[in-house]
């Protein structure tokens, strides 16, 4: 009987090392923009975060929302440095997806009373104060790129968000030279760049 | 020019793809060039961050491109508007006749219960409830009557008395110390009941008109002393807003209500006393009231009878000071020991209920006719 029990505990053991290896490997395939670990992570979990949301005056399109923020929120954990996996994905998504969602209720003003999650949740204020930071930042840059104006939003986002090559740009862009490119390439740079630094600040 | 060549070559530098002594000589200029040194560092920043936006566009197109792929494969579901209708309407074709022969069933089942209900249920209750939903006045009545119609089946209450009123009152010692409003006790006796019913033979041990405080003890071989109290008293004040609630006894069974405290002090500006916000009837009186982690922190006393939902509560503080002063005097309450620990904390409200509503009593007072 004794040695039965000892044997399902290691059984049990084993199976929750495999998950989290599991988990790892998904988290890394996530980090690689990889489609088939994006595509594993978000049918285990999509499912359980829209009924949440549908459950507590969500849409469907707020249910896709939220989880595709939780899980850009993920992707920022899993590639920093210090990152760590101290939860199960499904446990971190689900609390960050709750977080999100109650706070865009009470920001439109609506409250749902505070039931007790039926679902097991961690902290996750930091992440997301951190996530949000990061997004104010991006944000920043999404303006700027937007008020720069054509070509230079273009050309810039060709050469530094499409990773294109010089020459391959110039002959897209129709310039004579690849010299002419990287000149106008030049000067949109500044202007971005003046655009971004007005608005970010490196103290902050 | 120059600046061109510059920026292009601390782009170089900083993907890495200068060659080793190239890199070299940067490094040595930039040690040299304060200026360019900071145009490196801000060019580090901008090109992190143009980066970041990139990886983040690239991660939403696949998080789109997963999310349709899913859709597509059918294993999430965003039930469309229509074919969500549409399966509610098919069911519904489908099972239509099993729902009506069920509703039907149904429909016929509660008609014989209710008939069989009617039939074997003793009559006299329904009027009694209507009395009771009736105006205060005839509520006390109905209290006399009934306090009466105890005296034939019950033997704690004296024959020859009647019951002049009513309230709560909870322990502040297991022994069988309890705590309840000097108004409850308009009597020269008392017994008190507990939420199953059983009743106790209680002396009245001190009542202090001035706090509004009066103290009982149990004295009845029937009555087990409760070894550990579940809650405390608190000693310290309580903040505004504080999530508070309440046991007590404004008809026969136990009843629970739930509010807030509105105001730190009672009416006109009694510092004694708090106001809380919560429903409370006669009979409500001298019962506990609790903060979330299952403290004492008042004692529920009255209301205001020209606005709604205005109800004051002694603060527990004032417990204390009754207990020490009669101390010096009273050697009965010497031996009050009262709980400074609460065993309720984080405990859903449901098991600090199941925990604490054997220690709230019903109080009856009586006098001689």
């Amino acid at each position: 009987m004794l040695l039965g029990y000892f044997y399902t505990r290691n059984g049990i053991k084993t199976k929750q090392v495999k998950q989290e290896i599991n988990e790892q490997i998904l988290l890394r395939g996530l980090v690689n923009n990889e489609s088939k670990a994006i595509d594993t992570i978000y049918k285990e979990n999509f499912n359980m975060v829209q009924s949440f949301i549908l459950n507590n005056n969500g849409s469907y399109d707020d249910a896709r929302d939220i989880f595709q923020e939780a899980m850009i929120a993920l992707y920022e954990k899993a590639k920093s440095e210090s990152f760590v996996l101290t939860c199960q994905i499904k446990t971190y998504l689900y609390s960050i997806c709750r977080r999100l969602w109650l706070k865009k209720l009470q920001h439109m003003g609506r409250y749902i009373s505070q039931s007790e999650a039926l679902e097991e949740t961690v902290a996750v204020e930091d992440d997301l104060e951190f996530h949000e930071k990061r997004n104010a930042d991006f944000a920043i840059m999404e303006r700027a790129l937007g008020s720069l104006g054509e070509p230079c939003k273009s050309l810039l986002e060709s050469y530094y968000i499409h990773k294109k090559g010089m020459t391959e740009i110039s002959a897209e862009f129709g310039y004579t030279n690849a010299d002419n490119a990287k000149n106008q390439k030049y000067k949109c740079l500044m202007r971005l760049k003046k655009l971004f630094f007005a608005q970010y600040n490196i103290g902050d | 020019m120059e600046d061109i060549l510059l920026l292009e070559a601390i782009e170089r530098y900083l993907n890495g793809s200068m060659l080793a002594e190239e890199k070299a000589y940067f490094e040595q200029l930039r040690k040299n060039t304060p200026e360019i040194d900071q145009m490196v560092v801000e060019h580090k920043l901008f090109l992190m961050q143009i980066e970041g936006v990139s990886e983040h566009r690239n991660l939403k197109h696949a998080l789109n491109a997963a999310h349709e792929r899913l859709l597509d494969k059918g294993d999430i579901y965003e039930g469309g508007e229509i074919t969500g209708r549409g399966k509610v309407l098919q069911m519904w074709n489908k099972y239509k006749r099993v729902t009506a022969i069920a509703a039907s069933i149904a429909g016929i089942t509660a008609i014989i219960i209710s008939g069989l209900i009617n039939l074997l249920a003793p009559a006299p209750n329904n009027s009694q409830i209507q009395q009771l939903n009736g105006v205060l006045t005839k509520v006390i009545a109905n209290q006399k009557a009934f306090g009466a119609k105890l005296n034939e089946v019950d033997s704690k209450i004296p024959k020859n008395v009647e019951v002049t009123s009513s309230g709560s009152a909870f322990l502040i010692d297991g022994k069988g110390y309890l705590v309840t409003n000097a108004h409850v006790l308009k009597g020269s006796g008392a017994v008190v009941i507990n939420n199953k019913g059983e009743e106790f033979n209680a002396r009245i041990i001190n009542i202090d008109v001035e706090s509004d405080i009066a103290i009982l003890k149990i004295e009845d071989e029937e009555y087990k002393t409760v070894s550990n109290l579940p809650y405390s008293i608190r000693k310290s004040a309580i903040d505004l807003g504080e999530e508070i609630f309440t046991l007590g006894y404004p008809r026969e069974q136990i009843v629970y209500n739930m509010g807030y405290l509105s105001s730190a002090t009672g009416n006109d500006g009694d510092t004694s006393s708090c106001q809380i916000s919560l429903s409370a009837n006669p009979g409500n009186s001298g019962g506990p009231v609790f903060n979330k982690n299952g403290e004492i922190v008042g004692i529920l006393s009255t209301k205001l009878n020209t606005a709604d939902g205005v109800v004051f509560a002694i603060k527990s503080k004032g417990i204390y000071k009754l207990v020490d002063e009669l101390k010096e005097s009273d050697t009965a309450v010497q031996k009050i020991k009262m709980p400074t620990t609460t065993s309720l904390k984080g405990k859903s409200r449901v098991d600090q209920i199941k925990e604490v509503e054997d220690c709230v009593f019903l109080v009856k007072a009586y006098n001689q006719k």
